[in-house]
C-alpha cells in the first residue's frame, strides 16, 4: 500500500490458519463406567468418595477398558486349580450391575452346545487381564433374553481376534432382532415393563395385545422416580480427570 | 404342562446326563430324575453325588453344573448337568464334552476319574 520511501513494502506473511479440531472437541462425552454413579438414596456420599479413591487407585494399577452390554470380552483370571495357574474365557457381556467395588459384569457364551454364563467381579484382584474384542451396543441394557434365544446368537468363538477400531469413532449399535427359541420362556420378555427392542416377536397379534394389559404408562411420567444425573456425573467426571493425572 | 427346569438340583429335579454312556444316552419316555441327594441339606451342587432314576434303575451319579447361580467367578450352566458314576465312584462313560467348572479339581482325591475323562473346563 503505503510506499515507504520508494523501496517494496515490507513482506506481510499471509494469515496462519486456524485448526479447529473438531475431534477434541468431542472429548466432552467421554465415557463414564455406569459403577461410578452412586445409587439413589441417602446414604453419606463420603463413603461413595471413598469407594471411589479405592476404585481409581485399581484403575492405575490395571486397565479396565471402556465396554458396553453387547460387546465380546476375553477375560484372563488367576485360578490356583488351572494348569497354567490362569483361565481365559471369552464371551458377550449381557449385564452390568452393582455399583461401586462391587460392580459385576456377566459374560456369556455357548461351549460345546452348552450355555455357559460367569459373573465377574470387575475390581476382583482375581482378575489378570480384561480385553475387549469387539466393542459395541445394543438396543437394550439387558440382554438376559438371550437364555431364551436361539443358541447361535449368544455363541462367541474362542479364538476371535480382536476387532480393529479407530479412537473417537462412533460406537456401533448392533440393531440385530434375535429370534427366540419357543415358549415357555424364563420370562415374559414381551410384557412392556421389560422393554426389550432387540427381540423379534414371532407371537401373534392377539397374545402381543394382552401383553400390553400389564403396561403402567404413568411411571414415565413419575417425577418421584426422576434420578437426573447430570450434575453427579460432571462432578465425578472432574474427580477421575484429577485423581488420574496425579 | 412342564414347569421350567428348577435351579439347584433336588429330589425329582430333571438332569441331564453329559457323558458318552449308554444308559444317559439311549431315548427313554421318561427323563432322568434325581431321587436323593447325598447331602445334609437336600439341594445338590456342583460336586454333590445324587442318586438317578434312570430307564427303570437306579444309578449313582455326580453333578457337574446346574442352572442355580453360584459365587462369582463360577460358570452358571444353562442345564443342570450331571455324570453317571458307579458306587466307588468309577465314571460309567468315557469321555465328557460339555465344560466342567474348575472347582471340581479341588477334591482331585475322590474325582480325579471324572476329571480325567473330561475335555474342557471354564
Amino acid at each position: 500500500r503505503v510506499s515507504s520511501d520508494g523501496k517494496p513494502p515490507k513482506f506481510q506473511p499471509p494469515p496462519k490458519p486456524v485448526i479447529i479440531d473438531r475431534k477434541t472437541q468431542k472429548e466432552e462425552s467421554r465415557f463414564l463406567s455406569p459403577e461410578f454413579i452412586p445409587p439413589r438414596g441417602r446414604t453419606d456420599p463420603l463413603k461413595y468418595y471413598i469407594e471411589r479413591k479405592d476404585m481409581i487407585q485399581r484403575r492405575k494399577v490395571f486397565n479396565i477398558p471402556e465396554f458396553y452390554v453387547g460387546s465380546i470380552l476375553a477375560v484372563t483370571t488367576a485360578n490356583p486349580l488351572a494348569s497354567d495357574k490362569s483361565t481365559r474365557f471369552v464371551g458377550i457381556c449381557i449385564q452390568r450391575g452393582g455399583k461401586g467395588l462391587g460392580a459385576t459384569f456377566v459374560l456369556r457364551n455357548v461351549i460345546e452346545d452348552q450355555g455357559v454364563e460367569i459373573c465377574y467381579e470387575l475390581y476382583s484382584p482375581r482378575i489378570q487381564a480384561i480385553e475387549v474384542l469387539k466393542l459395541e451396543k445394543r438396543l437394550d441394557e439387558n440382554l438376559m433374553y438371550l437364555r431364551d434365544a436361539l443358541p447361535e446368537y449368544s455363541t462367541v468363538d474362542v479364538n476371535m481376534k480382536p476387532v480393529p477400531r479407530m479412537e473417537h469413532e462412533e460406537i456401533p449399535v448392533n440393531k440385530v432382532q434375535v429370534r427366540m427359541k419357543p415358549k415357555p420362556w424364563s420370562k415374559r420378555w414381551e410384557r412392556p415393563k421389560y422393554n426389550i427392542k432387540g427381540i423379534k416377536f414371532e407371537l401373534p397379534e392377539h397374545k402381543m395385545q394382552a401383553a400390553q394389559k400389564w403396561s403402567q404408562p404413568w411411571l414415565e411420567f413419575d417425577m418421584l422416580r426422576e434420578y437426573d444425573t447430570s450434575k453427579i456425573e460432571e462432578k465425578i467426571r472432574k474427580e477421575l480427570s484429577e485423581e488420574l493425572e496425579k | 404342562s412342564i414347569t421350567g427346569a428348577c435351579q439347584a438340583i433336588q429330589k425329582l429335579t430333571r438332569v441331564r446326563v453329559v457323558d458318552n454312556s449308554t444308559l444317559g444316552n439311549t431315548p427313554y419316555h421318561r427323563p432322568p430324575k434325581c431321587i436323593h441327594v447325598y447331602n445334609k441339606t437336600g439341594v445338590g451342587k456342583v460336586g454333590d453325588k445324587i442318586l438317578l432314576a434312570i430307564k427303570g434303575e437306579k444309578k449313582k451319579a455326580l453333578i457337574v453344573g446346574h442352572k442355580m447361580p453360584g459365587p462369582t467367578m463360577t460358570p452358571r450352566f444353562d442345564s443342570n448337568n450331571v455324570v453317571l458314576i458307579e458306587d466307588n465312584g468309577n465314571p460309567i462313560g468315557t469321555r465328557i464334552r460339555t465344560p466342567i467348572p474348575y472347582t471340581l479339581r479341588r477334591r482331585e482325591g475322590e474325582f480325579s476319574k471324572v476329571l480325567a475323562i473330561a475335555r474342557n473346563f471354564v
